[in-house]
């Protein structure tokens, strides 16, 4: 595509016809940014030559708040990281609280995050996937997506009445138990879920028009996703096979058994938009695994046996992280002894899989621009924090 | 073969005779001197049996002592094994050596830790603010900073 241009602009000069470079402004509100994200597109009639991503818009001051609250208290702001996945991000920060304090968690707890967890990246799966459809031009696959995400969601508010923001797992335990027929629901939602998969794949996946839009758009070698710092889908859709629940396992991952799903270059090369758009459809069947191994075998017990009066994490620091539906989130906690954080540094994979998008523009037009956005399924909140 | 943190020091220790390399057995971490940091980061990055890849997270720290910190986690995908690198600097002239060319995960990383800590990155190519506007003064994450009134002429409400 590149060299097209290329030849078009030689003959272009040898016509004695000027071309210059246009900026183009893309955002802050434009649909495709999901949330409030700038482009600074650098053009040469439609060629995309530069990238220059502004974020900041939806800065809320994570951290700055985090020094001044207790150590519960900073549950609910990281509920507004990722607000598509919280209870990931409720998660990697009470696992970091509780590794300081040397907690050890009751076993139903850890299958209730686990359970969760999976439930809640499905749902932001299903997310990513609608709103990508729709960004290309579909706009049918994104009211299927929601409607079973709807599923989710209800679960989630029938334990613990919220449906977007939870603030579900708190250090050493969750602060509702699971109501009754919980397992019974989960594994209805599972069975509503693999026909889903299925549709979506006849509907948009495998479709002339979606293929034609991202197969070989974007492409990310995987030395430049890991250089860059690219994590989840992102990374495993260039065809590295690294998945933290796997090779870095926390709470009780390591007792499933599934697989780490990556691109193969099915429909064009490795690393395309493509790619990195199935390698979330697959995760959700192997997050269907996770939860019906889980289901079998929940155990009985008590929830909140665990969660200690005050939480003072003894004088040190830990860097913790967890396989996010978009990657690896990381807490950077500091403590002093006291019972306010020292240093709460949150680590998104939005904001380093964000970076990495002047390197797969280049050369593109305008439109995969918004091809390429969409793939990387970025969460403004968390980027911004 | 994962390395211990520990080894991993001795073997920059003999690397590097003459930069100033420590090690912190609480955390546990390495302390490297800030202007040579970037020898090291490359091989670290290089070398056959460290072969740190990625940089999982690069944050900045204020100490509340005088001293700023920049701290990078990183992790190697091939040997997997991890390590703690800090750089202790004065908060009044807080110069460390960018990185940002040996893991580009490091260029939004350090604009971040230089627009709210205020710890400039010697060598960095682009370092603007990311998450303030740009016309902000001051580095909120320092303790001892002091909320502004007046933004711009406008009062800031909280």
């Amino acid at each position: 595509m590149l060299d097209n241009t290329l030849t078009t602009r030689e003959e272009i000069r040898d016509l004695g016809l000027r071309t210059e470079e246009m900026v183009l402004n893309m955002g802050p509100q434009h649909p495709s940014t999901h949330g409030v994200l700038r482009l600074e597109l650098v053009l040469e009639g439609e060629i995309i030559r530069k990238v220059i991503p502004h974020i900041g818009y939806l800065h809320r001051c994570f951290e700055k708040h985090a020094e001044n609250e207790s150590y519960t208290q900073v549950i609910p702001y990281t509920d507004r990281l990722d607000y598509l996945a919280s209870i990931n991000n409720n998660h990697g920060y009470a696992l970091g609280i509780e590794r300081l304090m040397g907690i050890e968690v009751p076993e139903r707890v850890e299958f209730i995050r686990v359970i969760m967890a999976e439930l809640q990246r499905i749902a932001s799966h299903l997310v990513a996937i609608g709103t990508y459809g729709m960004d290309i031009g579909a706009f049918t696959p994104f009211l299927y997506c929601f409607r079973d995400r709807e599923h989710i969601l209800d679960v989630f508010e029938k334990t613990c009445g919220a449906r977007l923001l939870y603030n579900y797992i708190w250090i050493g335990g969750v602060s509702h138990d699971v109501y009754p027929d919980f397992v019974k629901d989960v594994a209805d939602i599972v069975k509503i879920l693999r026909p889903t998969i299925k549709e979506l794949n006849d509907l948009l996946n495998y479709n002339k028009i979606f293929i034609d839009r991202t197969a070989n758009i974007g492409i990310l070698p995987a030395d430049v996703a890991i250089n860059f710092g690219c994590t989840g889908p992102m990374l495993r859709g260039s065809g590295v096979d690294f998945d933290l629940r796997r090779d870095d396992p926390y709470s009780i991952y390591d007792r499933f058994e599934w697989e780490v799903q990556v691109g193969k270059g099915e429909m064009g090369t490795v690393g395309d938009c493509w790619d990195r758009h199935m390698v979330r459809v697959w995760e959700m069947e192997e997050s269907c695994k996770i939860i019906e191994q889980a289901l079998e075998s929940f155990p009985e017990g008590d929830v909140q046996s665990a969660i200690p009066r005050r939480v003072r994490p003894p004088k040190g620091e830990i860097y913790v992280r967890v396989e996010n539906p978009r990657g690896e989130l990381g807490y950077y906690i500091i403590s002093d002894g006291t019972g306010t954080p020292f240093r709460v540094k949150g680590r998104a994979p939005g904001f380093s899989n964000l970076s990495v998008i002047n390197e797969i523009s280049k050369g593109y037009m305008v439109a995969d621009v918004v091809a390429i956005l969409g793939s990387i399924d970025i969460v403004l909140g968390e980027i911004d924090r | 073969m994962a390395l211990e943190p520990k080894e991993i020091y001795e073997k920059l220790h003999a690397a590097f005779p003459d930069i100033s390399i420590e090690f912190d057995e609480t955390v546990p971490c390495i302390l490297v001197e800030p202007m040579k940091w970037k020898t090291v980061a490359l091989f670290l990055r290089d070398a056959d049996d460290l072969k740190f890849d990625s940089l999982m997270c690069l944050s900045g720290v204020d100490t509340a002592d005088g001293n700023l910190v920049s701290v990078c986690h990183l992790d190697s995908m091939v040997h997997r094994h991890k390590l703690t690198v800090k750089c202790i600097v004065p908060a009044e002239e807080p110069k460390v050596e960018s990185v940002e060319r040996v893991w580009r995960t490091a260029d939004w990383h350090e604009r971040e830790a230089y627009d709210l800590i205020g710890i400039e990155y010697v060598g960095h190519r682009d370092l603007r603010r990311i998450l303030m506007p740009y016309d902000w003064t001051g580095h909120p994450l320092r303790k001892d900073y002091e909320v502004p009134e007046f933004y711009n002429g406008i009062k800031v409400p909280y």
